[in-house]
């Protein structure tokens, strides 16, 4: 507590507010719905949607490729199957827990400071998770079909394997596509109503009129509205645990060497926070510079969630650290390999790069010099998300590519497509995130004014 | 306002506060003089507003309960039923129905139903969407989604009367009494 900082915090350490001084419940409602209703788009706005949307055509180019001449564009090839496919899965899918982690986890804790990241952490699950949904449609070689994983009494007579990871992965994915969502839309009616009560234009009023449902505020309505946050965040909590587990069997229940271990859920789970926090950061900080919001978005969010990535980061290395020596006291001649191979072997330079990215830089988050410094935040969260990527490529890569025997061994290479998709996905991410600070309000208006209740009856 | 200008039927009378303290209170008052069909309207969730109006409990937690047992069955016979009876087939003597397998998906499904319980359950027990509510006839309605607070008698309260109601209303820290048309 107490040390030098870069932001005006007020001196003598202690709870810094969570929102900025002077704020009434109009003001709160005024400057979020501005942002949609009023404010010009800015150049910055129509330049990085301009780029995200061309990055989000280079995708549908990929695709069309890729449908047009199969799975064999990408690099995949025995052994090596899953490639990038599976690793960018599994990052997008990891990023997106954060959301829930916000507005469920956070909310049953009673964490208040959740509420002016939360709208937007949602958002930001729900894209990620679209981005993460491609990529198994399309590894499957003929998405067309992608509807025989669902049970349905078909014509060939035949059903899904239950007892399949994969099948579990479709059932826990969807079922986490459609809880984030109505989550998310859940939480907005009430601020959709503002929108709908606050816009000038006609057509504006109408599309957020039908959207809010005729929301009034009825003190009844708002009764059932909260138990109904709390019955869907006690769901929700369970759910996000239960998705990354889930995708974590993909790997655990297959008997290659790096996969067969019973760490991976909790680790999965772990690191998906992580990654996910890293990725709010990403988007919180140019966020909040760029629509003035360090009020709403205060250096105590930030530091919090820096202290949450240092918490799960440390989860992760304790992960990285028993995979090792459990490889060694297992006393599996084939684990120990597969621990060396990746050490020492083709793609070490990775794997230490992951360590790097994920352990050794993270480090500097115990000091609260870092954790108060934005810029220095912004940098340690892009590595964390690159580090994150790095680590799904090491799972993913250096176990399959020398499993049993030698004589199957091989090399893995993304060829240009593999990367095309991959970045094209940042732009469909992108594109989405753009689009939803404009026409949406990003902040949950409703919720920050219970925080100016409180604030007011402090001081 | 001009009460001579009405036409048509009435929906109750609706008083602005500034506050939610003032709007409790109020409530509080309207319950205790013996009002019994009113309605709040606030921009956020305010604590024990919803007991002051006269709303009892929420039966939304047993609705969700419900629909999550359903999902919760549902989805362990949707893998119970090919593997057992449509479908059996006999690997090694294993058995057919190997429930452990078949945690992960009838936990999805429990979730999902339950969710979906929730969120739909809410909004009709809320009669949500309503495309037309008399309230929004009231002056300045579209405050009560900023910074305004509302305080609605409706008309079919049998303690209601237009004059005596409005009188009491006028007591209670009101900025303005209004008529609301149905």
């Amino acid at each position: 507590m107490g040390g030098s900082t870069q932001e005006n915090l007020p001196p003598g350490g202690g709870e810094q507010p969570l929102i900025g001084p002077g704020h009434s419940y109009g003001s709160v409602t005024d400057k979020i719905s501005a942002i949609v209703l009023t404010q010009r788009t800015t150049k910055g706005w129509y330049l990085g949607f301009a780029i995200s949307f061309a990055l989000v055509m280079t995708l549908m180019a990929a695709i069309t490729w890729l449908l047009l001449k199969g799975v064999g564009i990408w690099g995949i090839n025995v052994p090596v199957g899953w490639g990038f496919a599976i690793i960018n899965f599994v990052w997008w899918i990891g990023i997106g827990h954060a959301g829930t982690l916000i507005s469920a986890i956070l909310l049953l804790l009673r964490q208040r400071w959740r509420t002016s990241i939360n709208r937007f952490a949602e958002a930001m699950t729900i894209f990620a998770v679209a981005c993460a949904g491609i990529f198994p449609l399309l590894h499957m070689g003929r998405p067309w079909l992608a509807y025989w994983l669902l049970p349905y009494p078909d014509t060939m007579g035949t059903w899904p394997q239950f007892r399949s990871p994969l099948v579990w992965d479709v059932f826990a994915v969807s079922t986490y596509a459609t809880v984030s969502l109505l989550f998310w839309f859940v939480g907005m009616i009430p601020d959709l109503a503002t929108l709908r009560d606050r816009a000038k234009h006609h057509v504006l009023k109408v599309i957020y009129g039908v959207l809010a449902m005729g929301w009034r505020g009825s003190a009844v309505h708002w009764h059932r509205y909260e138990m109904a946050s709390l019955l869907l965040a006690g769901l929700a909590t369970p759910l996000v645990v239960s998705v990354h587990t889930v995708v974590s069997f993909d790997f655990a229940v297959a008997i290659v060497p790096g996969w067969h271990t019973t760490i991976f859920p909790p680790y999965f789970v772990a690191g998906a926070i992580y990654s996910g926090f890293a990725m709010v950061m990403t988007l919180a900080i140019p966020i909040r510079a760029f629509y003035k919001l360090e009020d709403f978005i205060t250096l105590r969010h930030l530091e919090n969630m820096a202290k949450i990535m240092l918490a799960t980061g440390l989860i992760v290395a304790y992960g990285y650290m028993m995979e090792t020596f459990m490889a060694f006291y297992g006393g599996h001649a084939f684990d120990r390999f597969m621990i060396m191979n990746r050490m020492t072997g083709p793609y070490a330079v990775i794997y230490w790069l992951l360590i790097l990215c994920n352990i050794v830089i993270p480090q500097s988050l115990w000091f609260r010099r870092v954790r108060t410094s934005v810029p220095a935040l912004f940098v340690v969260a892009l590595v964390v998300n690159v580090g994150m990527w790095l680590e799904r490529f090491v799972i993913v890569v250096t176990s399959l590519h020398r499993d049993f025997v030698p004589s199957s061994w091989g090399m893995y290479y993304p060829t240009a497509w593999d990367i095309a998709t991959f970045v094209g996905t940042l732009g469909l991410f992108l594109t989405m995130f753009y689009l939803f600070v404009r026409f949406l309000p990003m902040i949950s208006i409703f919720e920050m004014r219970g925080l100016v209740e409180e604030s007011g009856k402090k001081g | 306002m001009q009460p001579s200008t009405k036409k048509r039927p009435l929906y109750g009378l609706i008083a602005e506060f500034d506050n939610p303290s003032d709007l409790l209170s109020a409530a509080h008052r309207a319950r205790a003089e013996g009002y019994r069909r009113m309605d709040a309207f606030t921009p956020l969730p305010i604590e024990g507003l919803a007991e002051a109006v006269g709303f009892e409990k929420t039966r939304l937690p047993l609705v969700v309960f419900i629909g999550g047992l359903c999902g919760c069955i549902g989805g362990f016979l949707l893998q119970y039923y090919p593997n057992v009876i449509d479908y059996p087939l006999n690997i090694g003597g294993k058995p057919l129905n190997s429930w452990p397998a078949f945690v992960p998906i009838t936990f999805e499904m429990t979730i999902l139903a339950a969710a979906l319980t929730t969120v739909f359950g809410m909004l009709a027990m809320n009669g949500l969407p309503t495309p037309y509510h008399p309230v929004f006839n009231a002056p300045r309605f579209e405050m009560a989604s900023r910074n305004r607070f509302f305080l609605c008698i409706k008309a079919r309260d049998p303690k209601f009367d237009l004059k005596r109601t409005r009188e009491f209303m006028q007591g209670l820290k009101a900025r303005e009494v209004s008529e609301v048309e149905a």
